[in-house]
């Protein structure tokens, strides 16, 4: 009998607690989801903030210098009194353009062989030992990178090349920036090329075609759309790459480029003001608002056209 | 019927199957290339570097003479760092990350969203360094301290670690949502105690993996003012600081032969820290993967 009691009064109590969970948790479902959706607002935020502190800053930077001298001036030579300064940053896109140039033509097809051999040649199992090592490539820092250029890359080219290279140079920092992309733009165009189906090359095969001309003609072809997306992707990154173009790139910024010779690239010139006593309110400090401002819409053209590329000209199987 | 002229593709046979076997040469050897570089900068830092790698190199702190010099400040700067980024950048994905997959309606916003994350993750990290430097350093008058640093490498990472929370929690199938549904649970009952412990390995390997990024990123955090010679452990998370990164390059961009050797020293440091956590990564992954 007794026992009958307790349960009542523990089935009655579940209810009270029941009743008192069910209104916690109504709470709950509804502060919740507001929650998370400041979290993505906040997202959205970064953007915005981003777009706000170039823009400002790059006004100020324009309120004093010409807007007409920036886009035509080609010399860059911040570090001089007031009237004697010169902010073309014709010369800092083209040191940045000249390493870009370097690395893509070291990356694209380097890249593209790789990725054509993992997906059209290779073995699933040298694949799956392939793979692994391209990513420990693709995760290594590029402060890493930089001391590799400086200190074994351009010796090396010192040696090579007759006439030597001086120490600061686009070459070195140019190869290695495209070394760091090799396994982007691998494994990106891989995966461009796996979305093909089989049949195809099965179809192909049986019409007699070699597999090299299966990989060219027909996987390629089909593919092309996530192979080009992955090309522009890599130069994006080649653009705003700044520790391996700071250390071993040197900070001579200038229009008439030579690739053994020491230039100065966007992002390098951001580092160099960043590292000296330059005093806030300064036009030097406003300055590095405008060239981030340049290179910002630069990678952001490059991304939107690689988002571009791979949507409208994906082939549909 | 004559359709197909033998003799023609006889004749080009030969010349098709050596270009085949050319080609593959030449994709090995492109291959071989991207592996032996890795080789050869793996060899280049070990022999340079082992000789000054000791343990009072990492327990002294930097200073003008290589053979006292030390990482200690910077390895324990890069900790600090991490201490606030890792906490704030997984709270903000995964947070955002549940709301696109679970709560957002299929609607215009939703869509902003998306393409605004995938766009931020193409941002190079030395503009995420001048968005710190006028928000947290200037505007919110952090200074060049840790918190102003690790707000920023927050702010870096968490397009990636939204990506990989969304594709985690998107595994989850949703047959078992519905089951929680059936008996009785609400929607954040679901996601907290079916969705979010099923989506977690994935999502942790996805963090472990961005926040390994972060310690091997330098730009940002030079542009935000961390200093590159610290003499001194942080202490507060207003404390100014360095990190490794920041050590490395500030020994790399002296032109004695000393300090590159301890340049080299302290990227082996680096390595088996970054080696460590993607490993620790790895073994989440392949533990507590659920296949469903």
């Amino acid at each position: 009998m007794s026992r009958d009691k307790t349960n009542q009064k523990s089935i009655r109590s579940m209810i009270q607690e029941n009743k008192s969970s069910r209104s916690q948790s109504a709470v709950m479902e509804k502060v919740v989801p507001k929650i998370f959706l400041i979290c993505a607002i906040i997202s959205i935020f970064t953007t915005l903030g981003i777009v706000f502190t170039l823009l400002t800053e790059t006004f100020t930077f324009f309120s004093r210098i010409s807007i007409v001298e920036f886009f035509t001036n080609t010399r860059w030579f911040p570090f001089t009194s007031d009237e004697n300064a010169d902010y073309g940053i014709i010369a800092l896109v083209l040191g940045t353009l000249t390493v870009t140039a370097i690395a893509m033509v070291v990356a694209i097809p380097v890249g593209l062989a790789v990725a054509i051999y993992l997906s059209e040649y290779a073995s699933a199992k040298t694949r799956k030992m392939i793979k692994p090592i391209l990513e420990v490539l693709a995760g290594i820092p590029t402060i890493v990178y930089g001391f590799f250029a400086l200190t074994f890359v351009t010796p090396l080219l010192d040696k090579i090349i007759p006439g030597g290279i001086s120490i600061f140079n686009a070459l070195s920092p140019g190869i290695v920036v495209g070394i760091m992309i090799i396994p982007m733009i691998a494994s990106l165009s891989e995966d461009a090329m796996n979305a093909v189906p089989n049949a195809m090359r099965e179809g192909a095969m049986a019409l007699g075609a070699t597999r090299f001309e299966v990989a060219i003609k027909v996987v390629l072809p089909a593919a092309l759309s996530g192979v080009i997306a992955s090309f522009v992707l890599g130069i994006s990154r080649a653009i705003g790459e700044t520790m391996i173009v700071t250390i071993a790139g040197g900070s001579r910024p200038t229009a008439d480029i030579n690739v053994t010779e020491s230039i100065q690239t966007m992002t390098a010139y951001i580092v160099q003001v960043s590292q000296g006593d330059t005093g806030y309110g300064t036009t030097i400090y406003y300055s590095i608002y405008a060239v981030g401002m340049t290179l910002f819409v630069f990678t952001l053209i490059m991304n939107l056209l690689a988002q571009f590329i791979s949507r409208k000209f994906r082939e549909e199987y | 019927m004559g359709l197909i002229n033998k003799e023609s593709v006889k004749k080009k046979m030969g010349s098709r199957i050596a270009a085949n076997g050319f080609a593959k040469f030449l994709f090995i050897l492109a291959t071989c290339f991207s592996l032996l570089v890795l080789g050869v900068l793996i060899y280049r830092i070990l022999t340079e570097g082992l000789p000054y790698l000791s343990l009072d190199f990492i327990t002294n702190f930097a200073s003008r003479m290589p053979e006292r010099a030390g990482i200690w400040a910077a390895l324990l700067g890069t900790i600090w760092i991490m201490a606030v980024t890792a906490p704030v950048s997984f709270i903000l994905g995964v947070g955002t990350a549940i709301y696109l997959e679970e709560y957002a309606k299929k609607n215009a916003f939703t869509k902003f969203v998306q393409i605004n994350i995938s766009n931020l993750a193409g941002v190079p990290s030395i503009v995420f360094g001048l968005l710190g430097l006028t928000i947290f350093v200037r505007l919110a008058g952090l200074g060049s301290s840790v918190l102003a640093g690790g707000l920023t490498m927050s702010l870096l990472i968490l397009p990636v670690i939204v990506v990989a929370s969304q594709e985690a929690i998107r595994t989850v199938p949703r047959e078992i949502r519905e089951a929680s549904f059936g008996m009785g649970a609400t929607k954040w009952q679901t996601i907290r105690r079916i969705v979010f412990p099923a989506a977690l390995p994935g999502i942790l390997t996805g963090t472990i993996l961005a926040l390994s990024r972060a310690v091997g990123e330098t730009a940002p955090l030079l542009v935000l003012g961390a200093l590159a010679y610290v003499a001194f452990v942080p202490e507060n998370l207003f404390s100014q600081f360095t990190v490794l990164p920041i050590q490395l390059y500030n020994w790399t961009s002296r032109p004695q032969e000393e300090f590159h050797m301890l340049a080299a020293s302290g990227i082996i440091i680096l390595m088996i820290i970054l080696l460590i956590m993607n490993s620790i990564a790895v073994f989440i992954r392949n533990k507590f993967h659920k296949r469903f």
